[in-house]
C-alpha cells in the first residue's frame, strides 16, 4: 500500500515554474529579461501547455517522499524551443512580406467610393456598371457557359489516363526506383508550374482559336495536379493488402490492379471531380487568352467597356460554378 | 516439400533477423513456429514463400531452390504457398468472392485478370471454398463489412483457392476473440488433415500451441532454440524460450518491459497548494510461467 497525492498544477503555475526556471538560467532576474520572457510564455502557451498536468507524489511510509519525474525530457525541450523559433521565424516572414506590399487601410478607404461607382454606375450615367445586368444576349452566354463545361469536362477526362500512370511512378511505394520517382515527381512540378493561360497560348499558336486549345491547356496542367494527388493516395494505401496478392503469386501489374486500385479508386473518383469543379473556374479564364468558352465573351464585354453586359456574365458564371460545385461535393459524399 | 540450408538474413538496417537456419517443413504436419516478439518469426514466414530474399543460404521449395531464382519463377513457385494474416489483409472494397479470387490471380493471365474475367472453373472453386470456410451466405457482401474472425476465414478461403501445398499463417488469431480464434485453429487443423497438406502457424498463444500443434518449432534471436513435438514444451522449454535461459523473476519483468516510477526530487512550484490525495497500489508482479499471459500486471486504481 502506498498512498499518494496528486498536486493539480494551474496553468500560471506551469507558465510560472517555465518562466523561473529559464529566468534563472538565461535573463538572471531582471526587468529587461522578465519582459522578454513574458513575450517568449506567451507565444509558447498554446504549444506547449496544452494540456493539464499532474504532479504526482508518492509516499513510501510518513518520513520519505517519492515522486515521478514530471520534468520534460531534454528532447522534448529542444522541441519546445524549436517550435518557438519556428513561430518567431515565421511572424518574421511576415513582416518582411509586408515591405513592398503597398498594405495601406487608408488608401483602401479612400478609394472604396470609385469601385462602388465602377459596380453600380454612377447617377449621371445609370445603368453602366456591373449592376444592374444585361440579359439581353443570354441565350448566347448560356450557350457559352456549356461550352466551358464541356471543356472543363474533356479537359478533365483526358487528364485522368496520364495522372494515373504518371501517379504510379511518382508514389514511393509503388515507384520502381528512386530516381525514377524524383524525375516522375519533378515533371509533375514542371506541369503544374506553367500557368494555364500560357499553356493555352502555346497550344493556340499550334490549333488556332477555340475551346479545342483550352481543353489540350487543361489537360496538361490537370495531369499535373492529379498525377500528385493520386500518388499522395497510393502512398497511403495499406501495403498488407498488396502484399496479400503477391503471396497468392500474383505479379506486380495485378498487385496494383487487384491490390492498389480498388484502395484508391474513391480518392481518385474524389480527386477528379474536385479538379473538375477548378477545370470549371479556369476554363473561365482561359477564354480570356482566345481559347473560347464564356470567359472570351467576357473579355470581349469589358474591352468595349459593356460592363451591364459583364455583370451578366459573371452572374451567369457565378451561378454555375455554385451548381458544378454543389452537384460534384453531392457525388464525392456518396464515395466510400 | 520446403527445405532451409544455412539461411540466415539481414535486414538493410543491419539487424540480423535469421541465423544459420536449418529446417525442412514438409509432410502433413501442423506445425507451430513460436518465441518472443522479434525472433524472426514473421521475416522466416516471408523468406519460406520468397517476399524475402535471405542474404545467405538455400531456400528449396520441392526441387527448385528459390533464392536465386528469377522473380517470375519465384512466383510461380508461390502459387503452392497459401498464406494467411494477423491483419486478414483482405482487399477491403472488394466482396468476399472477388477477395477469394485474389487466389486464382496467380494461375491467370494478366490482362484477363485486370478486366475480372474469371473463369467459370474459378469462381466455382472460389464459391465451394467460401462455402467450406462457412462464409457462403457473405459472399457478395464487402469485406469491411465483415467481423474480423469472418475476414480471416474469407482469408483462410483465399489461401484455399491456390490449392497450396503448404499454408502459412502468420498470427493468425492475434487480432481475434477467444470464439473466433478457435474457429479459425479449428479450420485451420481441418484443412491440413483433410487435405493432406503441411500448416505453418506463427502463434502467441501457447494453450492453443499445445491444443493443434504437433510439431513446435521455438526460434530466438533468429536461431532454432527448440524444435520437437508439442508435448516435449513443458513450462521450463516456454520459459527459457520467452526468458532466456537464465531465468529470474528480474529479467522476466525485464522482458516484460514493466514500468517503475522514476525516482526523483520534487520540483518545487510556486504557488502550488491544492493537493489531491487518493489510493494506490502497485501489485506485486504476477508471473506467468508459461508466458501465456497477455494481462501484464497493470497499476491499479482503488
Amino acid at each position: 500500500m502506498k498512498p499518494f497525492e496528486i498536486h493539480r498544477i494551474t496553468r500560471a503555475q506551469q507558465l510560472d515554474a517555465y518562466c523561473e526556471l529559464l529566468g534563472q538560467k538565461f535573463f538572471g532576474h531582471t526587468v529587461l529579461g522578465n519582459a522578454a520572457l513574458l513575450g517568449v510564455s506567451g507565444l509558447m502557451l498554446p504549444g506547449a501547455f496544452q494540456k493539464e498536468k499532474f504532479r504526482i507524489i508518492f509516499k513510501e511510509s510518513m518520513t520519505s517522499i517519492q515522486t515521478v519525474n514530471i520534468e520534460a525530457p531534454a528532447k522534448v525541450k529542444r522541441q519546445r524551443l524549436l517550435s518557438t523559433f519556428m513561430w518567431l521565424g515565421i511572424a518574421a516572414l511576415m513582416v518582411w512580406a509586408f515591405f513592398g506590399t503597398e498594405i495601406s487601410l487608408a488608401k483602401l478607404l479612400q478609394g472604396v467610393g470609385e469601385s462602388w461607382k465602377l459596380l453600380f454606375g454612377t447617377s449621371d450615367k445609370p445603368n453602366s456598371g456591373f449592376i444592374p445586368p444585361n440579359f439581353s444576349r443570354f441565350p448566347e452566354y448560356l450557350e457559352q457557359i456549356l461550352l466551358t463545361v464541356k471543356m472543363a469536362m474533356w479537359g478533365t477526362a483526358l487528364a485522368i489516363v496520364p495522372a494515373i500512370g504518371l501517379s504510379i511512378l511518382g508514389a514511393k511505394n509503388t515507384s520502381p526506383h528512386p530516381v525514377v520517382y524524383f524525375i516522375t515527381r519533378r515533371v509533375l512540378d514542371l506541369l503544374r508550374a506553367v500557368p494555364e493561360f500560357v499553356l493555352a497560348l502555346v497550344f493556340v499558336v499550334a490549333v488556332g482559336l477555340g475551346p479545342f486549345p483550352g481543353i489540350l491547356a487543361l489537360a496538361v496542367y490537370t495531369t499535373g495536379i492529379l498525377a500528385k494527388l493520386f500518388s499522395e493516395g497510393i502512398e497511403t494505401v495499406d501495403a498488407g493488402q498488396i502484399e496479400a496478392v503477391r503471396a497468392a503469386g500474383g505479379n506486380a501489374f495485378q498487385a496494383f490492379t487487384h491490390g492498389v486500385f480498388p484502395q484508391v479508386l474513391p480518392h481518385v473518383a474524389s480527386m477528379t471531380l474536385y479538379r473538375f469543379e477548378s477545370n470549371v473556374r479556369a476554363a473561365q479564364v482561359l477564354g480570356l487568352v482566345g481559347a473560347g468558352g464564356i470567359g472570351f465573351f467576357l473579355n470581349e464585354a469589358l474591352r468595349g467597356f459593356d460592363f451591364p453586359a459583364a455583370g451578366a456574365i459573371i452572374s451567369l458564371i457565378i451561378v454555375s460554378v455554385f451548381f458544378v460545385d454543389f452537384l460534384s461535393s453531392k457525388i464525392r459524399e456518396r464515395l466510400t | 516439400m520446403i527445405r532451409l540450408e544455412q539461411v540466415s538474413h539481414q535486414y538493410a538496417n543491419g539487424t540480423l533477423a535469421l541465423q544459420n537456419l536449418n529446417l525442412e517443413f514438409g509432410g502433413q504436419h501442423f506445425t507451430a513456429l513460436i518465441g518472443p516478439s522479434g525472433a524472426g518469426k514473421s521475416t522466416l514466414m516471408r523468406v519460406l514463400n520468397g517476399l524475402v530474399r535471405p542474404s545467405n543460404g538455400k531456400v528449396w521449395l520441392e526441387n527448385t531452390e528459390i533464392t536465386k531464382a528469377s522473380d517470375a519463377v519465384v512466383r510461380l513457385e508461390r502459387r503452392k504457398i497459401g498464406m494467411v494474416f494477423q491483419q486478414f489483409n483482405l482487399i477491403r472494397r472488394l466482396t468476399a468472392l472477388e477477395n477469394v479470387l485474389i487466389g486464382r490471380l496467380g494461375f491467370m493471365g494478366t490482362l484477363r485478370s485486370s478486366f475480372k474475367a474469371y473463369s467459370r472453373a474459378d469462381r466455382e472453386l472460389a464459391m465451394r471454398m467460401l462455402e467450406r470456410v462457412g462464409m457462403a451466405d457473405q459472399a457478395w457482401q464487402r469485406a469491411d463489412t465483415l467481423s474480423g474472425g469472418q475476414q480471416q476465414r474469407v482469408g483462410i478461403a483465399r489461401a484455399l483457392a491456390q490449392q497450396p501445398k503448404l499454408i502459412l499463417a502468420d498470427e493468425p488469431i492475434s487480432a481475434l476473440d477467444p470464439k473466433s480464434s478457435e474457429q479459425v485453429m479449428e479450420l485451420l487443423l481441418e484443412i491440413q488433415q483433410q487435405d493432406s497438406i503441411a500448416v505453418l502457424v506463427n502463434l502467441h498463444h501457447l494453450d492453443a500451441v499445445r491444443d493443434y500443434a504437433k510439431r513446435v518449432v521455438g526460434l530466438r534471436a533468429g536461431q532454432v532454440v527448440f524444435d520437437g513435438r508439442a508435448d516435449q514444451l513443458d513450462d521450463d522449454a516456454a520459459r527459457a524460450l520467452y526468458y532466456g535461459e537464465n531465468d529470474t523473476a528480474e529479467t522476466a519483468s525485464d522482458a516484460l518491459n514493466l514500468e517503475r516510477p522514476v525516482v526523483s526530487m520534487p520540483i518545487s512550484v510556486p504557488g502550488s497548494s491544492a493537493v489531491i490525495t487518493n489510493q494506490f497500489t502497485i501489485n506485486s508482479y504476477t508471473h506467468d510461467p508459461a508466458g501465456l499471459s497477455n494481462s501484464r500486471s497493470k497499476k491499479e486504481w482503488k
